[in-house]
């Protein structure tokens, strides 16, 4: 619940919260689904059984327990798309280099993120090109799954023959250097925003206490 | 001036070499032309020129990359790029995909070199006017055409302010109208004497900007010379590689038994 404020809560004052939900639920959803099917069926230790479908049965135990796991699930992949959401990466990259953060560790970090797009870009164009030559990615279930292999298998290679050009590129910028880089510019930092950031830290210190003592379910 | 003396080079696990006893040398403020087929050498020649081969890509190389006299085999490619830079054919790979803006992106060699933010500032606007791209300043560099992107990614080697330039095919993804883009770019740089070597399948192109052109065949340089000669020469097409096209059509009106007097191949700078 608290976790679920804490993301929702920001979500609404940075006005993303149909793009969260849409991200959290696509992220989730995979892992949330199976987590749900094997805690609800084979949680050991189940007493009161809801009902049995051939070997497997479902108790009200494992029911809350696979609710539990849910939430975690969706509050996690909430928090993390809501950071990317709410975070410019280029702000992202400044404040960590001007903290001291290698500048190789904030690239990366920054590029990850970056890279999510344009490889999203890359699998459009591979699946209009594939189903020019007649890949089937619309049929029945069977088939789209045979037509996974020959677009992601472009993706991946097309994607690892760019690391190669792309970190050349860098070195031929001398993004390789020893020493800091300059910095052109700071993201502003209010003092509001200090006093937030600090009571999150002494939220999480206090919740982490709680726990450890039992005072918090 | 840039000189590769003796170069040959070989890629690593390869088993023979990519380029074999290259001698060229670059003069300041000249824009050479590197022609050849595909896998005769053009981009490996170029990663040895901008310094990249073999620090960054591994392999073994035997000869030097002079750079003013100086031997700048082995150094740190940190070192060489105030002196060469080298740009690849695909823009959008050469993007730092860090930078929100143009102006950023330009910025990021300079500031990867440590220098004062005010100096900083000064090289990315002398790099933004140099190739006429200031209007683009405040764009988000991912969303340029392939042309304008490949703009920026010359400005960003630009305000390292290396004197010499390697190009490797910096026209091969670009239409029509990003080719006379970067065309244009150089034909002004070259002017302010920078030095280019500009590795491209499109000879019309070369000849228009080129003082110099060299062939390369199965890692050897095999042909060097004034861009209107070698672009005119008959062996041209054995080695893979297309005459600019008023050469060609002179020798197609030739065959068909037309006189081409009157038609002139001006394949000058």
């Amino acid at each position: 619940m608290l976790a679920g404020l804490a993301v929702g809560v920001p979500a609404i004052v940075g006005q993303v919260v149909r793009p969260l939900l849409k991200a959290t639920l696509l992220l989730s959803l995979p892992i949330g689904v199976s987590a749900l099917l094997v805690n609800i069926f084979f949680f050991p230790g189940g007493r009161e059984v809801i009902f049995s479908l051939g070997p497997v049965t479902a108790t009200v135990e494992g029911v809350q327990f696979a609710l539990e796991i849910l939430l975690r699930i969706l509050v996690i992949s909430g928090a993390v798309t809501l950071f990317y959401l709410g975070t410019r990466p280029a702000e992202l990259v400044v404040d960590l280099e001007r903290r001291g953060v290698s500048p190789r560790v904030s690239f990366v970090t920054h590029a990850t993120a970056s890279a999510v797009p344009q490889i999203a870009q890359r699998a459009l164009t591979i699946i209009d090109a594939q189903r020019a030559r007649g890949l089937d990615t619309q049929g029945g279930l069977a088939s789209r799954v045979r037509g996974i292999v020959p677009i992601v298998g472009p993706v991946i290679l097309g994607s690892i023959a760019e690391v190669e050009e792309r970190s050349m590129a860098l070195e031929a910028r001398a993004f390789t250097r020893p020493g800091r880089r300059s910095l052109l510019w700071h993201p502003p930092d209010s003092a509001a925003q200090r006093l937030l950031r600090w009571g999150l830290v002494v939220a999480l210190a206090l919740l982490i206490v709680a726990r450890t003592a039992g005072w918090a379910p | 001036m840039l000189t590769l003396e003796g170069v040959t080079y070989r890629y690593p696990g390869a088993a023979g070499p990519a380029l074999r006893g290259i001698d060229l040398q670059l003069a300041d403020g000249e824009v050479v032309g590197l022609v050849g087929a595909g896998e005769a050498g053009k981009s490996t020649l170029c990663l040895v020129a901008g310094g990249l081969a073999p620090r960054s890509v591994g392999g073994t190389l035997t000869g030097r990359l002079l750079i003013d006299g100086q031997d700048m085999t082995g150094r740190p490619i940190h070192d060489l790029v105030s002196h060469v830079a080298i740009c690849f054919q695909n823009p959008a790979t050469q993007l730092s995909q860090v930078a929100d803006t143009v102006y950023e992106e330009v910025a990021f060699g300079a500031l990867n070199l440590g220098l004062e933010g005010r100096e900083v500032a000064a090289r990315t606007s002398a790099a933004l006017r140099a190739l006429d791209i200031q209007t683009l300043a405040e764009r988000n560099p991912a969303q340029l055409s392939g042309g304008q992107m490949q703009l920026v990614a010359v400005a960003g080697l630009l305000a390292m302010r290396p004197r010499h330039l390697v190009l490797d095919e910096p026209t091969a993804q670009l239409d029509p109208e990003g080719k006379r883009l970067v065309a244009k770019a150089l034909r002004r740089l070259a002017g302010e004497g920078m030095c280019f070597l500009v590795a491209e399948h499109d000879t019309d192109l070369l000849a228009a900007i080129c003082g110099r052109v060299v062939v390369v065949d199965q890692g050897a340089l095999v042909l060097a010379g004034p861009a209107a000669e070698v672009l005119a020469d008959s062996r041209l097409e054995a080695w893979g590689v297309d005459s600019p096209a008023p050469i060609r059509m002179r020798r197609a009106l030739q065959s068909a038994g037309v006189d081409p007097a009157g038609i002139e191949a001006d394949i000058g700078p």
